[in-house]
């Protein structure tokens, strides 16, 4: 992985731009000692580290106009952040680069439960938005793994996603408005609390766009009435195929799951042996959670039931009490922890048509097989999106790298059966040199123009989602 | 001009030497721009349907009303139920699914659901310069890269002619029934709908006409529809007086496609608002007839032949569009409504850099 050669103008003028940055920041919110810094040299992808040559933690969208205005006459790069925990290096610093965290922007500005929407500031994590209307029955549907740590900023900068977007979609189709700033420091608002655009929806195309357009300070998100109730189910399968071929039988017989995870055996042992969740023993398992009053949830189970029968299940294990459904969700959400404590390990995220998940299953076994690396899958079967998480040793020369490679591999496969390179984790730093095997030149060429369009001089995030030798010529002529 | 396929479109967009105004069926543009006529008629036919995987990717000239048969033929559907604007607009014409798209067309299921661009997951489109651009593709979840599948639903051919469309499709539910609530005032109604909204019995259609009823639907399996239909009934008791409605699916394509307003003389303007202000705007509009979609989202009305009805409202959040007016009134007012500066400064930017000489569609949007 190669970020951009820093520039040494930038360096050599690094005092004077960070007693601007003081200037321009009357609180103590600019934080330039190396010892600090290094709190910020790199997000949830760990592999790469970089410390940026200032960070400012902004109290309000006027704050953050305001550096940014510093930074655009500067001409220094911006990398904004919202909690760190992208783990696709969305948040990765520059040596040359001022970070603008929204860590200080947490306040719920408006809650209208009768438009139900919210109007918050970024910072907030995407669960303290639940927290603050769940005792009003309502709640935010996003539900990124991260969700107690990520905050709205980076959520909105990834589209991000999580286990019940099967049914509530991901964060763009809960998203109505935002406040945001561009590089130069103008302030504009897109949408509010009504649904849709009048002109060119502009929103879409900011909500996605990994820090890239602009820093956006506030949004109006859309929250959902709480269900009477969920209960999950797990189905335990004596093969990969016959779990994928229930999964599509499920969808198709009109039974709208809020989620379907898949666990295959090497993630189904790994979550045993840390989390002890009384999984069955079995080559492949699905969590199945469905929602409603306690009538309609029995009777989504009995089709789901009739359903998996016709495959053969190894279990059927319905959730009888709380506490089993508990132990159901357990090992699942236990599967990043589980796969930590055996190894270091890089989690995929390509999506594929749910078609072509017994091809793509056998095909990463084979490729695990070529590099010698083990690969455990643990993926949201209801839309296709994987999650091949990849076992190596970061202390053995030569781990990361084949590591790397075979993920590589994994995804240009992704990419083959008619998928895509990342689901919900964004491209950032870590799939950004792929980009090339799912995009032709037109096509990216298309995506600068509107980073050419909101941020002309290429100086937000720019290190990302393209290609070095695909965005040099508009960084270096900006 | 009618092109038979992808390439020709390119080449006509590539060799054409002024305006060109961009055409699917011709049923739902406000006003048709100027200039040659583009028409993607022949870009016609579903090329992948894989009910397992909820996917459905077809030209952009496909008829709507091809791909909902074939749809309901697996049982499925568009959730977003796109509207017919014919009777409203006085047009002939068979929608196409490209046209859907670029109106980002989306019907009473939009409170439940979402709208059409929420369930758009890949476009192939052609720029003002003749190149070919794809994004998205075919499955459900994918952020790798900027997501120009938004930018292009709505983008009412100003940014490119789209030429293939991908989308996620949904089962159609086995049962429906609508609640009907009659005699209450726009205020009254607005809050029995955003009450029954907020509750976790999945409202999948909310609408007013004012003087009229206002409706409240279900769908799902029968025996959920049923219940919920009772807990729902019972939750608006405070209201009124909650009657089961004898035809749902009437009520709700008159609802989706406007039925009220049609062969009624007058301009149909469509506004954007929070849900909670509709009766105040309706009211200040003044308007011959009123109706309230997606819990009063979304207001349509009927205002007298050459009214500035930006003007008359002022500022208030949301906006408003002119959908139907004599051709001298929307040349003077504009469909589109106009953008604060920052914002359409944007937009223009965007329309430059896809369209450099300027020739899609030109002025329709502003």
């Amino acid at each position: 992985m190669e970020l951009p050669e820093p520039n040494p103008q930038i360096l050599a003028r690094r005092d004077q731009i960070v007693a601007r940055l003081r200037a321009a920041l009357p609180g103590n919110d600019v934080i330039s000692d190396p010892a600090e810094t290094r709190a910020y040299e790199c997000d949830a992808l760990t592999a790469y580290r970089c410390a940026p040559m200032a960070v400012v933690l902004p109290r309000s969208t006027e704050e953050v106009s305001a550096v940014l205005r510093v930074c655009h006459e500067e001409g220094v790069p911006v990398v904004p952040r919202g909690a760190g925990t992208s783990l696709a290096g969305g948040s990765l610093p520059t040596a040359d680069s001022v970070i603008i965290g929204v860590a200080r922007m947490r306040e719920v500005l408006e809650i209208d439960t009768a438009n139900r929407c919210v109007r918050v500031q970024t910072g907030i994590t995407n669960l303290a938005v639940t927290g603050a209307v769940e005792d009003r029955g309502f709640f935010y549907a996003p539900d990124p793994s991260s969700q107690l740590a990520c905050a709205i900023a980076g959520n909105i900068a990834m589209n991000s996603g999580g286990a019940h977007c099967l049914k509530y979609g991901v964060t763009t189709n809960n998203l109505l408005g935002v406040t945001m700033v561009l590089m130069d420091g103008t302030v504009l608002r897109l949408g509010g609390p009504w649904m849709d655009a009048p002109g060119l929806d502009l929103l879409g195309v900011v909500c996605g766009s990994e820090g890239q357009l602009g820093v956006v300070t506030e949004a109006w998100l859309r929250i959902l009435p709480k269900p009477e109730g969920a209960r999950p189910v797990l189905i335990a399968f004596g093969s990969n195929e016959v779990a994928g071929a229930c999964v599509a039988d499920i969808i198709r017989a009109g039974i709208l799951p809020v989620a379907i995870e898949f666990m295959d055996r090497p993630c189904i042992r790994a979550c045993e042996d840390f989390a002890h969740a009384g999984y069955p023993d079995c080559e492949a398992l699905l969590i199945v959670e469905v929602e409603g009053s306690e009538a309609e949830i029995g009777e989504q189970i009995g089709l789901i039931r009739q359903i998996a029968a016709r495959h053969d299940p190894v279990e059927f294990r319905e959730a009888g009490s709380a506490e089993e459904a508990g132990r159901i969700w357990l090992g699942r959400k236990s599967a990043f922890g589980a796969m930590g404590q055996i190894a270091d390990y890089m989690c995929l995220d390509g999506t594929i048509p749910v078609s072509a998940l017994p091809l793509v299953l056998r095909r990463i076994g084979e490729l695990s097989r070529e590099f010698g690396l083990d690969v455990a899958n643990v993926f949201h079967a209801g839309d296709g999106n994987m999650h091949p998480l990849i076992l190596f040793d970061a202390n053995k020369p030569g781990d990361l790298e084949r590591c790397e490679a075979l993920g590589a591999a994994i995804l240009r496969l992704c990419v083959e059966v008619g998928g895509c390179l990342s689901g919900e984790h964004g491209v950032g730093i870590e799939k950004r040199d792929l980009m090339v095997a799912q995009f032709d030149p037109a096509d990216m060429e298309a995506q600068m123009r509107v980073k050419d369009c909101f941020d002309p001089h290429w100086l937000l995030n720019a290190a990302k989602v393209f290609p070095l030798q695909v965005s040099a010529p508009r960084r270096v002529a900006a | 001009m009618r092109t038979e396929s992808e390439a020709e479109l390119a080449e006509a967009i590539r060799s054409a030497t002024g305006p060109l105004a961009i055409r699917g069926g011709g049923t739902r543009a406000p006003a048709p721009a100027s200039g040659d006529r583009l028409d993607t008629a022949g870009l016609s036919g579903v090329v992948l349907h894989e009910p397992g995987a909820l996917t459905l990717v077809a030209g952009a000239g496909t008829p709507l009303a091809e791909v909902e048969a074939l749809l309901a033929a697996e049982g499925q559907r568009l959730p977003f139920e796109p509207p017919d604007m014919r009777g409203l607009l006085g047009r002939e014409g068979i929608s196409t699914l490209g046209g859907v798209t670029a109106a980002n067309a989306s019907g009473p299921r939009r409170v439940q659901a979402g709208a059409c661009r929420d369930h758009l997951i890949g476009v192939r489109f052609v720029d003002g310069s003749g190149t070919v651009i794809r994004n998205g593709g075919r499955v459900m979840k994918n952020v790798t890269g900027y997501d120009l599948v938004k930018l292009m639903a709505g983008s009412h051919g100003t940014l490119g002619v789209l030429t293939e469309l991908s989308f996620k499709v949904l089962p159609t539910p086995e049962a429906e029934t609508t609640l009907a609530i009659d005699g209450l005032e726009p205020a009254a109604a607005v809050a029995a709908m955003a009450a029954a909204l907020s509750t976790p019995w999945e409202v999948s259609g909310a609408a007013h006409h004012v003087g009229g009823a206002a409706w409240l639907r279900i769908e799902g399996f029968a025996a959920s529809v049923a219940y919920r239909a009772a807990r729902l009934a019972e939750a608006l008791a405070p209201f009124g007086s909650v009657t089961e409605a004898a035809d749902s699916r009437a009520i709700w394509r008159a609802v989706r496609d406007v039925e009220p307003f049609h062969d009624r003389p007058g301009d149909v303007w469509r506004l954007s608002v929070r849900p909670s202000e509709a009766p105040e705007v309706a009211g200040r509009a003044g308007a011959d007839d009123a109706l309230m979609d997606w819990g009063g989202g979304r207001l349509w009305l009927l205002m007298p032949p050459g009214t500035d009805l930006r003007a008359r409202l002022g500022a208030f959040e949301g906006h408003a569009m002119l959908l139907r007016a004599a051709p001298q009134t929307i040349a003077q007012l504009g469909s589109f409504p106009p953008e604060p500066a920052p914002v359409a400064t944007l937009s223009a930017g965007l329309r430059r850099r896809f369209d450099p000489r300027g020739i899609l569609n030109p002025g329709l949007m502003g």
